[in-house]
């Protein structure tokens, strides 16, 4: 499988990559890690007439930590993810997203950018982000804004990102030391997309939860942030019923396709499932 | 003809340096096997799925049919065409496949080994477990996998034997 001919942009700097996307419009297309897009353009599903390749900026490289922010650069792959002993001690839960998406020698190239930015609804980042109420940076032409991960799925591959615009950096508010979090995917083998997934990040004060937020992966055209299930669990001790009321206020949100990876009554209650169990890890992992 | 200019591609792949003019969308599976006469390396899925086209580029297993030759400009690229020892001497892997019958037809074996040589790189003892997870961007149909595994164990007890050897001499 040969991919349409195309014309091979390598800017160094943002600004440069931001100005040859808003001379092409939409016949450009930057290439981040590629794992998405070069099997897209074998399959002559995409055919860019200009690719700009991000792989020389090397400002989009790296994670670096503020105060109660921790920004990890669009470049940075999921390898470097895993690698990361910065991540380890203040969001793990990163890594255990990471180790679960597909295999080491595309995690070697694949990046964070690239798998937020795509807007695929099979990608486990985009629910993981919504979960820990990341934003995006996007850089265009008129300089850089911000959109919340919440706010940046529009449908399957439509986002806020403007065809002018690069993705620059993700944005996450540092959980509280002591958090539980669990990330929980059901697939099919090695490599898979979810037949369904969640996150889980949340806090515990004498049994009771002070801070809970959940998100979906791949029962929707979206990620799904489960912003009343998270809710109705807040003040809980996690008790079996309030439990079974929040799994279903997530489900209620679902609307997952029937494909491959199972009917879309069992995706809604696999996704349900998954959350059950990303609770229940999370509570465990949670101290206080 | 293509209108769109050919662009200048230079590697280092199994210690030597070589330059080509390729179009831009040549795939670096593709840069080696046709370009280079770089056989090893396998066209197997074409859908990033397989592995048979694994090889190493600046010390990251990655899949040769999912990179443009372009992407690659620069880097230091190792094939299982650079894996025997100096010698010409079977190195530990290759030697462990032989002797723990870890291939049958052989089509996934160049992409397996390549990617075990990185793999033992970064972690020099690894579990079972590791070794089936370092592994599972790579699909065999004929073994079922245990002797593959088993010829990464002894690889990977050769080159530590051999590491403590040196160590003590």
């Amino acid at each position: 499988m040969i991919p349409g001919e195309f014309t091979y942009h390598r800017p160094s700097t943002v600004a440069e990559a931001v100005a040859i996307l808003s001379d092409h419009g939409d016949e450009a297309r930057p290439l981040s890690g590629g794992h998405s897009l070069i099997p897209m353009m074998k399959l002559r599903m995409a055919a860019p007439e200009h690719l700009v390749d991000l792989g020389g900026i090397a400002d989009l490289k790296g994670i670096s930590e503020g105060p109660g922010v921790i920004t990890i650069r669009a470049m940075t792959t999921q390898h470097e993810l895993i690698e990361s002993e910065l991540l380890e001690k203040k969001l793990p839960i990163i890594r255990e997203t990471s180790q679960l998406i597909a295999d080491p020698q595309i995690r070697y190239l694949g990046t964070l950018g690239g798998n937020v930015a795509n807007g695929d609804p099979g990608n486990d980042m985009p629910g993981l982000m919504q979960c820990l109420n990341a934003s995006y940076v996007l850089a265009g032409p008129d300089g850089e804004r911000e959109v919340a991960a919440r706010d940046f799925y529009e449908a399957a591959y439509f986002t806020a990102l403007a065809p002018e615009e690069i993705l620059t950096a993700v944005k996450i508010p540092v959980p509280p030391a002591g958090h539980g979090y669990a990330y929980e995917k059901l697939k099919r083998k090695v490599g898979d997309y979810a037949t369904a997934a969640a996150a889980v990040i949340l806090t515990m004060k004498g049994g009771t939860v002070s801070s809970c937020s959940i998100a979906l992966t791949n029962v929707a055209d979206t990620p799904l942030y489960a912003g009343q299930a998270s809710d109705i669990l807040n003040g809980s001790s996690l008790d079996e019923s309030t439990v079974k009321q929040a799994v279903s206020a997530a489900e209620a949100i679902t609307e997952p396709a029937s494909d491959g990876r199972g009917p879309a009554e069992y995706r809604t209650k696999m996704a349900g499932i998954m959350m059950q169990r990303a609770l229940a890890r999370a509570a465990e992992r949670a101290s206080g | 003809m293509s209108d769109i200019d050919q662009i200048p591609v230079s590697v280092t792949v199994n210690g030597k340096k070589v330059q080509r003019f390729v179009e831009p969308r040549t795939l670096l599976i593709h840069f080696l096997r046709e370009e280079l006469n770089l056989t090893g390396p396998h066209i197997g899925c074409e859908t990033s799925h397989c592995g048979a086209c694994t090889v190493e580029m600046n010390g990251m297993s990655v899949k040769s049919c999912t990179l443009f030759a372009a992407q690659a400009n620069g880097a230091e690229l190792t094939t299982i065409e650079g894996l025997a020892n100096p010698d010409g001497t079977l190195s530990a892997l290759q030697e462990g496949f032989r002797q723990m019958h870890g291939l049958q037809c052989g089509f996934c074996t160049p992409g397996m080994i390549t990617r075990a040589h990185t793999l033992l790189k970064e972690n020099p003892n690894p579990t079972e477990e590791e070794i089936r997870m370092g592994i599972s961007g790579n699909l065999c149909r004929c073994t079922g996998y245990q002797n593959i595994v088993k010829a990464i164990q002894y690889a990977a007890e050769q080159l530590n034997a051999a590491e403590i050897k040196e160590a003590a001499e």
